[in-house]
């Protein structure tokens, strides 16, 4: 299998094997029509598997989706064919529009404007929940 | 901009000064009935309220202030499709306060978010009621003279009683308290609230359906009304609206000192028969209400610079 080398654009690594769809989805991919190359269950020296996502794009990414989705995945940004920086992605604290709150008793469903927030209330068992309801995020 | 929405917005220390202020309100009323003349409360009911709001009116009344505001959504801009931000943003420029009541959780946050005046949460939907708390609080100290060492059953809906979330949080900070939680299977306290609050603070707590083998031990008895309105499946509400009825026969083995308390509305949870029972707290926890509203009002507007 090839997949050519990126000029412009992100790899995702060290994704846990299986997130990578997931990830994919709420990063908002399926709307861009850039090339995007998912290559599932790698072999990992680390990981045993893991999934890599190559993105040939020059477009804004939000980090924190990738925090929320698969802490501890890796981000290569890739600029004339060079790698010119690489982030470990942490769990982030706060996440804004990431997810929706499904509580039909709280206020963001009913009013469109809102910004659905979230807030990590337990870093140990990754525990977001809405800052309005206090619902925990699935 | 400094607002209440949760009880947990308030310090230890903040709700200790809260209790203060009202028992000198209760022992000097004189000295506070112009505090907060030619300021107004906009008192903003979004879902129908009697004690709530008319508590709230009366301890703005008291303080010598005035009150604008409405009573349901359909006698406001809401009924043609206006935004909590937007309202809140409007009603700033009209009044130095604002007490919300909403039927959907996390609409007063939303407004303190957008308010340029300080916002109190008066209730919203199932999640949080922090005054209710503050009378609650004042009850018991008024009653017990503290906090530390009680054991405190909540019996009911412990899985949707806004009360009883914001009053076990509260407790959750003082020493050696014991919590007993009397409820159906369904109506069980969320296992959030157990985690989150009871067994990251160490509280000593059990769960049980028998209100009669815990009565004994009790010293507060924290009785709370099924809710309908909670329901989305009226025969979930019908099944589980008399699962405990408080009668006289009930206290036999209660102690001489229990406090029996009850947020109110009561539907036929507590027999009227005990009405006049020395035990009974729930009317003085109304009239704690307006004090502690008075208190809090004074602290917002002390700290918004407005009096």
């Amino acid at each position: 299998m090839n997949i050519d080398s990126i000029e412009n654009g992100f790899v995702i690594d060290h994704i846990t094997a299986g997130k990578a769809m997931k990830l994919y989805d709420l990063l908002g991919l399926s709307d861009c029509s850039c090339s995007v190359a998912i290559i599932k269950n790698v072999a990992s020296k680390k990981q045993g598997l893991k999934d890599i996502m190559k993105i040939n794009a020059n477009i804004p990414i939000n980090l924190d989706v990738i925090g929320y989705v698969d802490p501890g995945s890796t981000v290569n940004i890739i600029r004339d064919g060079v790698i010119v920086d690489k982030k470990t992605i942490e769990m982030p604290e706060k996440l804004t529009n990431v997810i929706k709150c499904k509580n039909p008793r709280c206020i963001t469903s009913v009013e469109q404007e809102i910004e659905h927030m979230f807030k990590l209330t337990d870093k140990k068992n990754k525990i977001y929940r809405c800052i309005y309801c206090e619902t925990k995020a699935n | 901009m400094r607002s209440v929405i949760d009880i947990l917005d308030l310090k230890v220390e903040e709700i200790d000064e809260l209790i203060d202020t009202a028992l000198d309100i209760i022992k000097n009323p004189e000295k506070y009935n112009e505090k907060c003349k030619n300021k107004k409360l906009a008192s903003l009911f979004f879902e129908p309220s009697t004690r709530t709001r008319l508590s709230f009116e009366a301890a703005m009344i008291e303080l010598g202030g005035s009150v604008i505001g409405f009573s349901e959504a359909n006698s406001s801009s809401v009924s043609k499709g206006e935004s909590v931000a937007d309202t809140a943003k409007t009603i700033s420029c009209y009044a130095d306060i604002i007490a919300m009541r909403h039927p959907k959780e996390g609409a007063p946050l939303i407004a303190s978010m957008n308010a340029s005046i300080p916002v109190i949460n008066a209730g919203d939907g199932g999640h949080n009621h922090p005054t209710q708390t503050l009378a609650d609080l004042l009850t018991i100290y008024r009653e017990k003279g503290g906090f530390d060492n009680l054991t405190v059953g909540f019996c009911g809906d412990l899985k949707f009683g806004r009360t009883v979330h914001s009053l076990i949080n509260a407790l959750s900070r003082y020493k050696n308290i014991k919590i007993v939680l009397i409820s159906p299977e369904e109506l069980k306290l969320p296992s959030y609230v157990k985690k989150d609050v009871l067994e990251k603070n160490n509280i000593e707590y059990s769960e049980t359906k028998s209100l009669e083998e815990v009565m004994p031990q009790l010293d507060i008895l924290y009785m709370t009304r099924v809710q309908r309105e909670r329901f989305f499946n009226e025969e979930d509400y019908l099944r589980l609206k008399d699962s405990y009825i408080l009668e006289p026969s009930k206290l036999a083995s209660a102690k001489e000192t229990l406090s029996i308390m009850h947020p109110l509305p009561r539907v036929n949870e507590i027999s009227v028969s005990i009405d006049s029972d020395p035990r009974a707290c729930y009317f003085k926890q109304v009239l704690n209400g307006k004090y502690m509203r008075m208190a809090l009002i004074l602290k917002l507007l002390k700290e918004a610079g407005r009096i």
